[in-house]
């Protein structure tokens, strides 16, 4: 065995063991790793979630027996002291020895400490390990128990504002102090640094520029922090995080070359000046640079792999300090040189402080060429324009477009990923290019996505490159002649409108007919609830028919919440409820102990049910005249309304009772999606209506019809599909619209989504369900008329039928229920225990 | 918190000490789960009629903790049987526990057998 010994277990050292492991060859090794910290290699880039309530577990970077199970001896809790050159050994503070064939150095750096007079007094703190962490926690809980709630943290750069997140979320006021005129120097000129600023001062916390600390006040514990100028800040805690210092002691002492201002020097095969070994990460001085982020850091950790195993892979000549992230919730991302400006070069500035944006790109004065840029508030644009720049690609005309966007006319100034060069770095993460996306598909290797990213690992890092990956994928399938169907999944090769034709016209009524005579395998949790809700839209099956099929919810009629109870959300048309039923509501909450709170369709949502108790509860509901409101089915939920006329002194139309016609003549019908509804009897539009799949409003002399419209993640409004209609015609038009998007939807497509991909769009839409340009009007409403008035209650069914009840037990094998279940309080209820892991 | 998965460690049909009496036939659905108590465990039991297989795996989802898995949709995934937990459709193999979504948490397994009509499930204690 060629014995591989690595000192440090950080982010880096653990990517070495990574890599190391899934090269050819690596059967012949044996990996030993030295951790000085009492863990395994944990994520410290996302170290601020600590404090957010991530555990070590969760920010750890391996599984705990994922080292045993790679043959990799893992020491933790034990520092190297000496290194040993000559007889190629090492010693650790154990007084252990150990011989190594390759040595690799991933010890890291810890926090640079400024030398202000009075950091080691007491509540001043570095920002780096977990203990770090655990000590600035327990410090913070104490202060803030002596009624103290100021904090700062010394550095304004990346990390800082990571930090001062950190101090927010452990209930201080942070202060961000800095030495230099503005926010993350290295990354930020002063215009993006004013704009970040003015976003971060506005969530509470304080921008202390251009101040030099003289030192720390304070008896034994910091009381403040005096500036130059005689300016005290009075904080009761301080965090530092001004820059990092890297561990090179090791080397300096085995007398491996260092920098003047530290470091251990490299080579582009990431040796040292010994040849056995290698150093990476933030001790490795690569090009006289440390470099403090981990993509170049995972880099050098694939570098020195290759290179022990025999391969020639070499480390960039130039290394790329780009980077997008998200700080305090603000976006940011610089790439290339974000501050470059000269007799060559100029900088067009874009700064909108009505939305708090602000963009800049470094453009050669002959315009084609960009050579870096700043983006703040909106990073939206990073991944284009830093492929535009690391490609060197052609510039609009109008260079400016890259962030203003093209005004009038079509199409994106960003251009499209297929125009990239193979070379182009898609995911910088896992450093995976264009060409390795494409090739993959192209020869044969991979077949999906799936296959893409389980090969490449692109997408696996911070995610921001996936939207590209799945563009490249499908024009990848398309050039080879691959026809790129949205089908289902790997049970079956259809989309679900041929599939809804499928199972029409050859009359199936069971799932397994299905997948049997037109698919494979034994079905899964995608495919089973489609077909299960095509059968509902074909036949008006209730979820009770095809039990084991239906998704999650419909399989139990109620919503599933954290701790696996369920809620009842009883029908309450156009939310219309008498006295008599609201009092039943509260009587069978309190019986239940149930948590009860008032949804945002105009109903009561009773929380907390047990499996075992749902059909007792919805025995007294529907005694007492209720039904079920389909919550947790993919159908009509609810249609809102006014009050309308009969209350309201403008209102021009009775939207109460035309809200309660329109939800009782959809109710129960199964769709691709959730479809909710509303009806407002003027356009001050109390009702919403045109935040839904389907809204009408009052006007005068008839009603206007508005359809596909959604709130939740992407909000739109609906589009008018007619105008002054009366009742009648609403009625007509909204069979044929929902039957055609119950016909030709995908799976969980809302109407917005799917008459956006609509060929044709709203014309072509008012063509077919209008004028009746395609013929099929007349199917359509029979197709509804089949479904409207066979209406039955699903809660009522299972009640009559013992068979049905049976799956309404916790367990097969006693009457208990679940005793995993715990609660807490919450204002004047309770609520299930929280998920804080 | 994490207690909860201690007790549960994956039983191959070696192992088995204890042949626990867990219902009759008739008890399970078909196709999909049935959860069973035995001591202080909860033990998710799924009748693979398709396929005339049993299967046996502990009833709470790793990723939240909650007892929950039995309620999930069975299916298959390259042919290999699987489970998908009804709260995030997190999917775990039926056959060996293992994690079919990439994420580090997987579930302990239980050997299953039916003797003239009644279904049993292997413990080691």
């Amino acid at each position: 065995m060629i014995k591989i010994i690595v000192v440090g277990n950080g982010m880096v050292g653990f990517k070495f063991c990574e890599k190391f492991i899934s090269k050819s060859g690596q059967e012949k090794y044996q990996i030993t790793v030295f951790g000085e910290e009492p863990r395994r290699a944990y994520d410290r880039v996302h170290l601020s979630e600590y404090f957010a309530g991530k555990t070590a577990d969760d920010l750890s970077m391996s599984t705990a027996n994922w080292y045993e199970e790679n043959n990799i001896i893992l020491n933790t809790s034990e520092l190297i002291t000496d290194i040993h050159k000559e007889s190629k050994t090492i010693t650790t503070h154990l007084e252990k020895t150990h011989s190594y064939d390759y040595l690799v150095l991933a010890t890291g750096s810890s926090a640079f400490v400024p030398p202000i007079e009075g950091v080691e007094k007491e509540g001043v703190f570095v920002y780096r390990t977990i203990e770090d962490l655990d000590a600035i926690m327990a410090y913070a809980k104490k202060i803030k128990a002596n009624g103290s709630t100021e904090a700062a943290v010394l550095g304004g750069g990346l990390l800082g504002l990571e930090a001062a997140k950190a101090v927010r979320d452990l209930g201080l006021n942070p202060h961000v102090v800095e030495f230099a005129p503005r926010l993350m120097p290295r990354q930020l000129d002063k215009g993006a640094s004013n704009m970040l600023q003015s976003k971060i001062e506005a969530l509470n916390i304080g921008i202390h520029l251009n101040k030099s600390t003289q030192y720390i006040a304070g008896k034994d514990a910091i009381t403040g922090m005096m500036f130059e100028g005689d300016h005290l800040l009075k904080v009761d805690m301080l965090v530092i995080s001004a820059g990092i210092k890297p561990r090179d002691e090791l080397g300096k002492g085995a007398g491996l070359e260092v920098g003047v201002r530290g470091g251990i020097v490299v080579n582009n095969k990431m040796q040292t000046s010994d040849p056995n070994i290698f150093a990476i990460g933030e001790v490795a001085l690569y090009n006289h640079m440390i470099y403090g982020l981990v993509a170049p850091g995972y880099e050098m950790a694939d570098v020195a792999a290759e290179q022990i195993i025999g391969s020639d892979k070499l480390m960039r000549e130039t290394i790329d300090m780009s980077t997008q992230l998200k700080l305090i919730g603000v976006e940011v991302a610089s790439f290339g040189d974000p501050f470059i400006e000269n007799e060559e070069v100029t900088a067009i500035v874009f700064e909108n402080k009505f939305n708090g944006t602000y963009k800049r790109i470094n453009v050669t004065k002959d315009g084609k060429t960009l050579l870096g840029g700043i983006l703040v508030g909106d990073s939206s644009d990073y991944n284009g324009l830093f492929q535009i720049y690391s490609n060197a690609m052609a510039l609009p005309p109008n260079p400016e477009d890259l962030i203003l966007g093209s005004r009038g006319g079509e199409g994106s100034t960003l251009g499209n990923a297929m125009d990239l060069p193979d070379t182009a770095v898609i995911c910088s993460c896992e450093n995976v290019t264009k060409g390795a996306i494409c090739c993959s598909i192209t020869d044969g290797t991979c077949e999906t996505m799936g296959d893409v990213v389980k090969l490449t690992k692109a997408t696996s890092g911070c995610g921001g490159c996936k939207p590209m990956v799945v563009d490249l994928v499908k024009a990848a399938q398309k050039s080879i002649g691959k026809e790129v169907k949205e089908s289902i999944c790997e049970h079956f090769h259809y989309t679900r409108q041929e599939l809804f034709d499928i199972v029409k016209i050859n009359k199936y009524t069971n799932f397994y007919e299905v997948v049997d005579h037109h698919g494979n395998g034994d079905g899964c949790e995608v495919c089973k609830p489609v077909v299960a809700s095509i059968f509902s839209s074909i036949y008006n099956d209730t979820a009770n028919k095809h039990v084991t099929t239906q998704d999650t919810n419909d399989r139990y009629l109620a919503n599933i919440q954290r701790n696996g109870t369920y809620s009842v959300v009883p029908r309450i048309a156009g939310g219309e409820i008498t006295p008599e039923k609201l009092v039943v509501i509260g009587e069978v909450a309190k019986q239940f102990g149930l948590y009860t709170k008032i949804t945002g369709a105009q109903r009561l949502d009773l929380f907390g049910a047990t499996l075992n108790d749902l059909p007792a509860i919805w025995k007294i509901l529907i005694d007492n005249g209720f039904e079920s409101g389909h919550a947790y089915g993919k159908s009509l939920r609810a249609v809102k309304s006014c009050v309308g006329n009969a209350w309201c002194r403008y209102g021009m139309d009775d939207s109460t009772t035309f809200a309660i016609e329109l939800e009782n003549r959809y109710k129960g019908i199964r769709s691709p999606h959730k479809l909710k509804g509303g009806v407002s009897a003027c356009i001050r539009e109390c009702a919403e209506a045109r935040g839904k799949d389907f809204g009408v409003i009052a006007v005068e002399g008839g009603w206007n019809l508005y359809i596909c419209g959604n709130g939740g993640a992407n909000p739109k409004h609906a589009v008018l599909l007619a105008e002054t209609i009366d009742k009648e015609t609403v009625f007509k038009y909204m069979d044929r619209f929902l039957m055609y998007y119950v016909r030709t939807a995908g799976p969980l497509v809302r109407t917005s989504t799917w008459l956006e991909k609509l060929d044709g769009g709203l014309d072509y839409l008012k063509e077919v369900i209008i004028h009746d340009r395609i013929g099929i009007c007349e199917a359509l409403e029979a197709e509804m008329q089949s479904l409207i008035g066979t209406y039955e209650c699903e809660w009522k069914q299972v009640l009559e039928k013992p068979r049905l009840m049976k799956r309404f037990s916790h367990f097969v094998n006693s009457d208990d229920k679940d005793d995993n279940i715990e609660y807490v309080p919450i204002r004047d209820q309770h609520m299930p225990k929280s998920w804080n892991f | 918190m994490e207690h909860v998965l201690d007790k549960y460690k994956t039983v191959t049909l070696e192992d088995v000490k204890v042949w626990f009496k867990a219902g009759t036939l008739k008890d399970f659905p078909s196709n999909r789960g049935g959860c069973v108590k035995y001591k202080d465990k909860q033990i998710a039991v799924f009748n693979f009629e398709r396929r005339n297989e049993w299967y046996a795996c502990q009833n709470v989802c790793p990723h939240k903790l909650e007892m929950v898995l039995s309620r999930g949709m069975t299916g298959s995934a390259d042919n290999v049987p699987k489970i998908a937990c009804p709260m995030h459709k997190k999917t775990f193999s039926l056959v060996d526990g293992s994690n079919l979504n990439g994420e580090d948490y997987s579930i302990a397994t239980y050997p299953v057998k039916v003797v003239e009509g009644e279904v049993l499930i292997g413990f080691i204690d």
